[in-house]
């Protein structure tokens, strides 16, 4: 490996000098930014130290069960957070969890099936992270949606539920306007990679010393599951989520 | 046996009681003509008939039988609805009209979308025309020939003629007329006092949410 695949604690310290130079910044700009900056400076580190002793310890664990059951406290986490978004979403909960785990379900297996990646914590687990929390923004964005166009289209709703529509055809232009909302920022951001920044991952994969190269097909495989699980995770919340707004007699609620 | 029948029937939302116990009974072949001042719940009458909203107390009942035993497409279908404020979808005027066959599993009867076009004055042509184009009294026409294109067994009207001019109103009144002749029931909600008298045989007043009068006119 090069030799940059190792950062020393002294290195590191010398590089949080940059933190001063922000905050030296924000005192005789007056940006008032001095208490946040150290409050953030101070959650990253005890957050990522935190974080990076947690890791060891999973990574230590082969128990295949134990990472499936941390992939679900994942899930649900991400569920939860989602549902915030669309409060008036009846059970958003187990909308979102069913969503967000057919989108990481069907994702990984196929991930798996092709060999790109096994079983084993250390990739599951950040992979299934990845995955979950783009879940989790694409649902927030498509129940924001729903929501809001529930609302704006009323009339329109009602209008087609009194021509005979059943509920999906009343309302399949607002389903598929928040699916694509949903789904918009993956695909942004994938047709820029490389060309407005270097993802993240793949920053981190080269300097830590794996060739462009092969960070490449890592962040292709990425890309693609991303754009996957989004799709599905979007679809499937809002095929649920929809017949929420509506009551057994297929009255606009 | 009335056709569609209302039995105290209150309606009230989160905020307060829109309608008071209203009865009213409609029998097949009825012109009713619904008056009221501003607010006093005439839309909201039309909304529980043809079951986009369900009455909070008593019921209403379609030939003898609760609707909330119909299945509400159904019903919906046969108990068509205008609304006050004509909201066209989609792009086009055609995409209106291919609606209603669209839920339906049929191709659009475009002899058919004709002849009402030009029986409500509108040229065919228009049927390219974007909606965001048309004029408030076309869009009203528009939104009236797409009620009526499966022809209703009740056809509740909201006011249809208040963008239009007196030539065109005249028109749509003698079209809804010669409806009724046919057998179509009418309940036609409207703020002028003479179209309120011209062809209706019954007319009812509401106020505050209260029928007021009902007067028998033919
Ligand atoms: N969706 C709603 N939310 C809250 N209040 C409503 C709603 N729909 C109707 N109302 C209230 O119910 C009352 C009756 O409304 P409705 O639309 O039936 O009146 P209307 O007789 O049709 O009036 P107009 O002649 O102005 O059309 C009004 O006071 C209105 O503010
Ligand atoms: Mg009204």
């Amino acid at each position: 490996m090069n030799p940059g695949t190792t950062i020393s604690i002294s290195s590191l310290l010398i590089a949080s000098s940059l933190v001063a130079i922000s905050l030296l910044f924000s005192y005789y700009q007056k940006l008032g930014l001095e208490k946040e900056t150290i409050i953030s400076v101070g959650r990253a580190i005890i957050q990522l130290v935190l974080v990076g002793y947690i890791l060891e310890y999973i990574f230590g664990q082969k128990n295949p069960v134990f990472t499936t059951g941390l992939l679900m406290i994942m899930t649900f986490n991400a569920a939860y957070n989602a549902t915030k978004r669309g409060q008036n979403i009846k059970r958003g909960l187990l909308i979102s969890f069913v969503a967000i785990a057919a989108g990481t379900i069907i994702t990984l297996s196929i991930l798996l099936f092709s060999g790109a990646i096994h079983y084993e914590p250390f990739q599951i687990i950040p992979i299934g992270g990845m995955i979950i929390s783009n879940a989790m923004v694409a649902l927030g964005l498509c129940y924001r949606r729903l929501s809001t166009d529930f609302m704006d289209k009323r009339e329109e709703v009602e209008t087609k539920l009194a021509l005979g529509a059943d509920i999906l055809p009343a309302s399949i232009e607002i389903l598929k306007d928040s699916i694509r909302t949903g789904m918009l920022p993956t695909i942004d951001s994938a047709k820029t990679l490389g060309i407005v920044a270097l993802p993240g991952m793949m920053t981190g994969l080269i300097l830590a010393g794996v060739s462009p190269i092969m960070a490449i097909r890592y962040q292709l495989m990425v890309t693609f599951m991303m754009l996957s699980t989004t799709a599905i995770a979007s679809f499937t919340a809002c095929f649920l989520a929809y017949r929420t707004f509506f009551n057994q007699r297929k009255q606009l609620i | 046996m009335s056709l569609l029948e209302m039995q105290k029937v209150s309606y009230q939302n989160e905020k307060k009681l829109i309608l008071q116990e209203i009865s009213l009974k409609v029998a097949a072949g009825d012109f009713i003509s619904l008056v009221g001042p501003s607010g006093s719940g005439k839309s909201t009458i039309l909304k529980l008939c043809c079951h986009l909203l369900s009455p909070t107390q008593g019921k209403i009942l379609f030939k003898g039988k609760d609707i909330k035993q119909y299945n509400p497409l159904d019903l919906r279908r046969r108990i068509a609805y205008c609304a006050q404020t004509p909201y066209l979808f989609g792009e086009t005027v055609e995409d209106n009209f291919s609606f209603p066959y669209l839920i339906r599993k049929q191709k659009i009867d475009l002899a058919r979308v004709q002849t009402l076009l030009s029986r409500f004055n509108l040229d065919g042509k228009i049927l390219k025309n974007r909606v965001q184009s048309l004029s408030g009294g076309e869009k009203q026409r528009i939104a009236l020939i797409r009620t009526l294109l499966f022809k209703p067994e009740i056809l509740l009207l909201d006011e249809v003629t208040s963008a239009l001019d007196v030539a065109n109103t005249e028109l749509v009144e003698k079209e809804i007329y010669t409806l009724n002749q046919t057998g179509m029931t009418i309940l036609w909600v409207t703020h002028s006092p003479e179209q309120s008298r011209k062809y209706a045989n019954i007319l009812l007043s509401l106020e505050q949410g209260k029928i007021k009068t009902r007067e028998v006119l033919k």
